[in-house]
């Protein structure tokens, strides 16, 4: 029996098309993928992220733990900053890629994902060997984004909180349609936004207030279906496609994260090691240059070799063309490179490009 | 949701137009509801021999992709060149401009096997009721 997030029945109400994701009962689409998108990129969205863990760390040593627990200097994340980090496996396969909000000096929240929940939980425990108290705190939020270009707008009419000072990956506590919340300037959409950490109960009231405050711009509710369009759009990775535990940073081209300045940090040795050896395989993005929609789990050749498999695929809305994300050899994967992509037996040409595939004027 | 009397339909969610001995073929609007917003189609070529409850084409939605079965067998006569070019008329007129293939039929007796839009309406009212 999948899981339900506080708004289950909101959903339910707006009409949404329900579909179970990571374990929970989801709302994939409301009035359609394509329109939900197109108001993300023009208007605003709003998203029901419930589902999404929230994980504490906590005590004295918080630090200390967190440092050996995520591959990026996590004492560079200030108070009221958020840090994207990922936690990595001592063979250097991720665990999960995550969200790290600094709520005090000794305090840590991480936001991870819905499917990795427990098995997060039960990984950041054992490694902690009894330093910091960690507590999984995901029954206790709703989380709410409010993503787009009026976004920024329409939540400042709930909260006397000033939102233009907030800086992106930066966050803020206080009031939201009355309701006390950390308010994120984070996303997953390439676009403008706030993610709200509210209590569970009160989900309800402030996804409703956000959906009042944004009417005359047209705020729409919007489900995973664009959720993944928008993010694939912006070129960030979804944990289960992109990355996983075979996969490493180094390969999926997060190196940028990896701190080997840190002492000790799990799977900094089998990562030292890659990088000194070099990766034999490395996340590229890809544009079709012919008809056809890449979609997971599809080939990749390159001069008549297959070189590797799409991860995370789709027609994307904004372009009007086929993009993708796959793992190619490294000999393949500078941008211009010609690839194919196997759709159905057939060969359809693509080529690499430069990430994200759009950006927000 | 539209079931248009004048049409037959198969149980994978095609309907049929007959004249004479040709069949017009395109999806029902059940179908394009249950698929969401239709962004690509791929049509066989005029000539191409199909044959019944086989595919003969693909429509993909942004999230999933679909066969397209076909509802009787024969020789395509005529394609809908415009539709790969307007996947979206796939969800906005699937009765009409969205038709897919004519077929020069081989066997009409195979027509008897497609429901009509009375059976059809209940076919899938008693698919939507298994959700």
């Amino acid at each position: 029996m999948p899981k339900r997030t506080p708004l289950y029945d909101t959903h339910r109400a707006l009409g949404a098309r329900m579909t179970e994701f990571g374990g929970w009962e989801m709302p994939v689409q409301y009035a359609g993928i394509l329109a939900e998108h197109q108001a993300v990129r023009t208007r605003a969205g709003l998203f029901d992220l419930s589902h999404m863990g929230e994980i504490e760390v906590a005590g004295a040593r918080a630090l200390e733990v967190c440092q050996e627990l995520v591959v990026t200097d996590a004492a560079l994340a200030r108070l009221g900053q958020a840090q994207y980090s990922v936690l990595c496996y001592p063979e250097g396969g991720i665990v999960d890629d995550v969200i790290g909000y600094r709520t005090a000096e000794d305090h840590y929240l991480f936001c991870v994902n819905a499917a990795n929940i427990a098995k997060d939980c039960d990984w950041m425990v054992t490694h902690n060997r009894g330093r910091a108290d960690i507590i999984n705190r995901s029954d206790e939020y709703a989380l709410i984004a409010v993503q787009g270009p009026q976004a920024c707008a329409i939540l400042q009419r709930l909260t006397a909180l000033d939102l233009a000072r907030v800086r992106r990956y930066w966050f803020v506590a206080g009031a939201v349609a009355g309701v006390s919340a950390l308010v994120a300037r984070t996303g997953y959409t390439g676009e403008d936004g706030f993610e709200l950490f509210v209590p569970a109960q009160s989900g309800t009231a402030v996804w409703a207030a956000c959906l009042e405050a944004g009417r005359d711009e047209g705020i729409v509710p919007v489900g995973l279906g664009a959720r993944d369009t928008l993010r694939l759009e912006a070129g960030y990775l979804l944990y289960g496609n992109d990355i996983d535990a075979q996969t490493t940073p180094l390969e999926a081209g997060l190196q940028r994260l990896v701190k080997f300045g840190k002492e000790k940090f799990l799977g900094r040795e089998a990562l030292l090691w890659q990088q000194a050896s070099g990766i034999a395989r490395q996340l590229v993005g890809l544009k079709m240059e012919e008809p056809g929609i890449p979609r997971h789990g599809y080939g990749l050749w390159h001069e008549g070799r297959s070189v590797g498999r799409v991860t995370s695929g789709t027609q994307s809305p904004s372009l009007g063309v086929g993009i993708a994300l796959g793992y190619v050899p490294p000999a393949c994967a500078p941008v211009g490179t010609e690839l194919a992509v196997e759709i159905r037996g057939r060969h359809a040409r693509a080529r690499v490009v430069a990430r994200p595939f759009f950006r927000r004027q | 949701m539209e079931f248009p009397k004048e049409l037959r339909y198969s149980h994978e969610h095609e309907w049929v137009a007959v004249e004479e001995n040709i069949a017009t073929v395109g999806i029902t609007d059940y179908a394009q509801e249950e698929l969401g917003d239709v962004v690509y189609v791929e049509l066989p070529e005029v000539g191409a021999q199909v044959t019944k409850d086989e595919a003969f084409g693909v429509v993909e939605s942004v999230k999933a992709v679909s066969d397209i079965y076909a509802p009787v067998s024969g020789t395509v006569t005529e394609i809908n060149v415009s539709l790969p070019d307007s996947p979206e008329a796939v969800n906005e007129d699937p009765y009409g401009d969205a038709w897919m293939i004519r077929v020069e039929m081989s066997d009409p007796g195979e027509l008897d096997d497609l429901m009509t839009a009375a059976q059809y309406k209940k076919f899938v009212t008693e698919e939507q009721g298994e959700e």
